[in-house]
């Protein structure tokens, strides 16, 4: 569905990026973990249009993507809830959710019911402007937002930063329905035990470089991620 | 009482006697200055610069007008419906013009420092540098003299509010004014359209994960800003005339309203030009009509000084 080769990217002087190689398939949760710095939120925002790489090429379902603009990501498939979330501040959650439609055309007033019913505190707050909700609350109106585009392709960055707990097993739950009811699913995390149980494949990330991969199984149990990743002393 | 005491009294018995044939005049330069800080504060919303060259977008507006009213009113002043469709015809000529030396202005003198990343000093010199090459464009092209436009319409008093005449040209201005404002509050707070200025305004690259082109986004707020500038510099032409210069001071004028207002603040901008409108003068009681201009940029020194977010003190961002 989606693959990348061999990209590059550079802020200025320095290499962000030096070469990564990765694919992802239809139906998929794959993840890519790293330590602060190795480059993860900038793989997430080359792959919706952020940065381009300034070699390499990126393919989504046999198209070249490597240098479609960011506000024509939404239409190709591919929605991203950003790190941090990124909600409209001064929009309510409503204006939130219309903006993630933004590029469709015609009526979306069934999938706007779909994410209430998905998200009920959602539909409580409508009317509530979107800066003034919590952290969790914010984390769901992200990810709702990025579903209103109707993505094949969902991308995530960090959607477990700052939570509690237990909204953080409540947003991994729906990261699991999402991906089955047909959605693929890229997410970035630091919380790398809980993202590989969720996850059907992972990439490691070190300086700009893919360092390894492997089914989510196998690196839950790789001692270098557990050294590394999950904190356990091995 | 002392002799300050004196002074007062003596002065608010004129603002008693004057007090209302003021407001109107007042209320009239506020619309006009609302319709042109309304183009600052959108601009300043989504890049947040100020565009120093708006001047000069109201100045082509009031120059489109006369061009046109020159063009097709005739010997004799029309009167009727002739008179509203020429006021009509000249408004959009102006918002055309206003809107089309906007969009130039952007292409031109801000998206190449866009493109580049450019520090904001640079907009800066750049918009100064526009002002003066577009205002001396002008007085090469149409004289150095302020000419007065052909009156599409008899400017008599309409009706009277406590005595205070109440001029057609104040009413063209009152109804223009409070239609263009309104539209351009429900545009911004209810639209699609509006809602990707708002959301350009609040987290730019957010709104383009969303799917909004930020450059056409910028460029519509330029349209819209200089459309409403441009009209407003055909409905302060009519009443003043038309001269290369005439953008200077009623441009900065409403960029105080704005400031007054909170630049940033769609509905700030209007509210500040009504209040700077009215404020300036009913003034002219306590001072000389010769210090009006002192007025102004006073308040717009005491805004920045002691509360430099301005009255409302919100972004562009909000819808109501």
């Amino acid at each position: 569905m989606l693959n990348v080769s061999n990209a590059v990217v550079r802020y200025g002087a320095i290499t962000a990026l030096h070469g990564v190689s990765f694919n992802v398939e239809a139906g998929e949760i794959v993840t890519l973990l790293g330590a602060n710095g190795a480059g993860k939120t900038t793989t997430l925002r080359m792959l919706s249009g952020l940065h381009a790489p300034s070699e390499g090429s990126i393919t989504f379902e046999g198209r070249n993507i490597t240098a479609t603009k960011a506000h024509q990501f939404t239409s190709l498939g591919i929605s991203h809830v950003p790190e941090g979330r990124r909600i409209f501040p001064q929009m309510t959650v409503e204006e939130n959710l219309e903006m993630g439609a933004f590029g469709r055309r015609g009526s979306f007033s069934e999938d706007m019911e779909k994410m209430y019913a998905t998200f009920p505190i959602l539909k409580d707050r409508r009317k509530q402007m979107g800066g003034n909700l919590s952290g969790g609350e914010q984390q769901m109106l992200a990810i709702a937002r990025a579903l209103m585009g109707q993505p094949r392709l969902l991308l995530l960055d960090e959607p477990s930063m700052g939570l509690a707990p237990m909204i953080v097993e409540t947003i991994f739950r729906i990261i699991g329905e999402i991906r089955d009811s047909g959605t693929t699913v890229f997410l970035v995390e630091q919380n790398a035990a809980q993202a590989l149980r969720l996850a059907d494949r992972g990439y490691v990330m070190e300086n700009g470089r893919i360092v390894f991969s492997d089914s989510a199984a196998k690196l839950l149990t790789d001692e270098r991620v557990r050294a590394v990743y999950l904190g356990e002393a091995v | 009482m002392g002799a300050f005491g004196h002074y007062l009294a003596s002065h608010f018995t004129t603002l008693q006697k004057e007090f209302w044939y003021l407001l109107v005049g007042g209320v009239a330069n506020g619309f006009l200055y609302g319709m042109v800080a309304v183009g600052y504060t959108l601009v300043y919303g989504v890049l947040r610069l100020i565009n120093f060259a708006h001047s000069e977008i109201f100045m082509s507006g009031g120059f489109a007008g006369y061009f046109l009213m020159k063009a097709l009113v005739g010997t004799t002043v029309p009167s009727g419906l002739s008179s509203i469709g020429l006021i009509g015809l000249g408004i959009v000529a102006g918002g055309l013009v206003g809107a089309l030396v906007a969009t130039a202005l952007e292409r031109v003198a801000y998206r190449p420092l866009r493109k580049r990343n450019a520090p904001k000093l640079a907009y800066l010199i750049s918009a100064i540098g526009a002002s003066y090459f577009m205002f001396n464009l002008a007085g090469k092209e149409f004289g150095r003299y302020s000419v007065s436009v052909p009156q599409p319409y008899i400017n008599h008093a309409v009706f009277h509010v406590f005595g205070a005449p109440v001029l057609m040209y104040d009413i063209i201005i009152f109804v223009s004014g409070l239609i263009m404002l309104f539209a351009l509050d429900r545009i911004v707070a209810t639209t699609k359209l509006g809602r990707s200025v708002r959301a350009v305004a609040q987290d730019a690259e957010t709104a383009s994960l969303m799917g909004v082109n930020i450059d056409r986004t910028i460029a519509l707020t330029f349209v819209i800003g200089g459309a409403l500038g441009g009209a407003a510099g055909f409905l302060f032409g009519l009443g003043t005339g038309v001269v290369y210069t005439m953008g200077f001071t009623p441009a900065l004028k409403a960029f105080t309203a704005a400031v007054l207002g909170g630049i940033g603040n769609l509905r700030g901008a209007m509210i500040g030009g009504l209040l700077l409108g009215i404020v300036e003068s009913l003034s002219v009681v306590f001072v000389q009509a010769a210090y009006i201009d002192v007025v102004a940029f006073g308040i717009l020194v005491a805004v920045l000084l002691f509360r430099p977010t301005g009255i409302l003190g919100e972004r562009l961002g909000r819808a109501a």
